[in-house]
């Protein structure tokens, strides 16, 4: 039911769905994406209040097909009222890492969207303070993407005054 | 007057560093700095196999161990697509209740020594190191239990576990009993609670709360009773729901889920069958030490389980538990590998933090120690 209210509007966008192990998921492309967002919230049918949790995803490294595009972002929604939970995945492009914020819609993705940007690099435009959230400062990379490695060392920025 | 609440700081509970801006003593604006504590959980778990994740689950939220370990093993086995065990559905719902009564204990007794009361932290300590005896007959440690394996529990009961259990219950009766009865009428804890840091039910739900800090402001929200697992729609509890979403109401709900949570181990024990704990599946549990040491196929199993490792199909799992703070999930993605791809925690205390320097604002600093003692937000969840 949630599939064919998406699809109604948002056909172009849907790459694929699926329903494995209970977990209903649907992949989109990243244009209208707030639009999406917006629709899900919204709809009276739909009614996703709650943003569980936003995290990224590299697929630099899956497999036989390194998948194109290389970046996901991962929404996962509940529906109090209606009890039921949604997984929308987006496909993002290396070359071109901005997504919108869902920040006006929930509040909840202030801090999510601030460690998926420290953790991969994603962009999510419109958000207030896209800063570093677990990572210090002057931390160079980002860490989760799978090309950084494990044992990869920091230099630890020093105080000017200390080195005098 | 800018001041620095900094991460080294009693009241904090944690790591924490909270940069506020007075006006006096009261709050005109916070902002909140995590990550004192974040020690790449993500990105370790992607270079280990699926089992020696779980050590690391551990001390995600280390009030609370045990439910870490049985929400980890929870998302692995729902992607296995395997039915452990009943005796291991009903230790783990055992093992899950006692890590959410320690993790109130702490909760509650802390806040109240930030407040300045000091008693109750001993009533239930003392309770905490009752029931931390009883882990280290379990599984061998106090605070970072290890407990679960894929496929069901690693040890089963200890033949007095029952009897012990049940005295220890009597035990943390008691204690609640008098900490309710020096905290719910006491005046000076309702001055410094009532009315301090209230969220309301629309602001709640929008910034992802969850647990008790949801329940508190009256949404009846608990995946216990929305979206069972492990028998928990059999058991007869409540969940307490609060009417104004300020400090007491979050501190006397986590009272009140102790009691709830000492009814649904009782009924546990009482139910509980026998039977095995560990999955009878070659490819995910270890054989008994029977086999491993008298045939070759169980030698053979054994070192095939150690060197290769188990190996969930590919796919994408999201599972959720409902842990002492609130929905603790899993998005877990497997490539059919040893070592998963990408495992994400989703740690319940995460919005809660986000809302923190919303919450203060307007307040005094006095009422923003009180506030922070009740949401319970432990740095080791927070940061990974």
């Amino acid at each position: 039911m949630i599939l064919e209210r998406l699809q109604e509007k948002f056909a172009p966008e849907i790459l694929s769905c699926h329903q494995d192990l209970g977990d209903l998921t649907i992949v989109v492309k990243k244009d209208r994406l707030h639009d999406i967002l917006e629709s899900l919230k919204t709809d009276p049918d739909l009614a996703f209040e709650m943003l569980m949790d936003v995290c990224g995803a590299d697929y630099l490294a899956f497999g036989e097909a390194a998948e194109k595009p290389r970046f996901e972002v991962v929404y996962h929604l509940y529906s109090l009222s209606k009890n039921h939970r949604l997984r929308l995945r987006v496909k993002v492009p290396e070359d071109d890492m901005k997504v919108p914020t869902a920040i006006d819609l929930w509040k909840s993705a202030d801090w999510h969207e601030r460690e998926a940007h420290d953790l991969f690099g994603l962009e999510f435009v419109g958000h207030p303070n896209l800063k570093r959230l677990l990572l210090f400062e002057g931390f160079e990379g980002h860490p989760l993407r799978k090309d950084y490695p494990m044992e990869k060392r920091q230099k630890i920025p020093v105080p000017e005054e200390k080195l005098k | 007057m800018a001041l620095n609440i900094g991460p080294a700081h009693p009241a904090t509970h944690g790591a924490l560093r909270f940069l506020v801006e007075l006006d006096g003593e009261t709050i005109t604006k916070a902002s909140t700095e995590i990550g004192y504590l974040h020690r790449a959980f993500e990105k370790h778990a992607e270079h280990s196999t699926w089992s020696q994740v779980i050590p690391y689950t551990d001390r995600l939220n280390y009030c609370s161990s045990l439910m870490n370990n049985v929400g980890y093993c929870f998302a692995v086995e729902k992607l296995l697509n395997i039915e452990i065990p009943d005796r291991a559905k009903f230790i783990r719902v055992i093992v899950a209740e006692l890590g959410r009564i320690m993790d109130h204990l702490i909760c509650v007794g802390t806040s109240a020594v930030d407040l300045g009361a000091l008693s109750n932290f001993w009533y239930f300590y003392n309770v905490r190191e009752q029931i931390y005896d009883f882990t280290e007959r379990l599984c061998g440690a106090r605070l970072t239990t290890n407990y679960t394996r894929i496929g069901g529990v690693m040890r089963d009961l200890p033949p007095d576990f029952d009897s012990g259990m049940r005295k220890v219950l009597k035990s943390l009766d008691r204690a609640v009993r008098d900490v309710t009865r020096l905290l719910e009428r006491n005046r000076i804890f309702i001055d410094r609670t009532q009315g301090v840091g209230a969220v309301s039910k629309e602001d709640a739900i929008s910034w992802g709360f969850t647990g008790p800090c949801l329940r508190a402001s009256g949404v009846p929200y608990d995946i216990r009773k929305a979206q069972p697992y492990y028998y928990y729609d059999t058991f007869d509890f409540e969940i307490p729901v609060g009417t104004t979403g300020d400090t007491y109401d979050r501190l006397m709900l986590r009272v009140e889920e102790i009691r709830q949570s000492q009814k649904i181990i009782e009924q546990a024990l009482d139910r509980i069958p026998e039977g095995p704990i560990l999955v009878n599946d070659p490819k995910v549990a270890l054989p008994p030490k029977e086999k491993v040491y008298g045939s070759i196929e169980g030698l053979m199993n054994h070192f095939m389980l150690l060197v290769d490792g188990i190996k969930p199909p590919k796919g994408e799992i999201y599972a959720a538990t409902e842990a002492a703070n609130g929905e603790l999930g899993f998005y877990i993605i497997s490539d059919g590998g040893a070592r998963p791809y990408r495992i994400h925690c989703r740690p319940p205390c995460f919005p809660i933090c986000a809302a923190y320097g919303k919450m203060v604002e307007g307040g005094m600093i006095a009422d923003a120690v009180a506030v922070l003692g009740s949401l319970n937000i432990v740095v080791g969840e927070l940061d990974r």
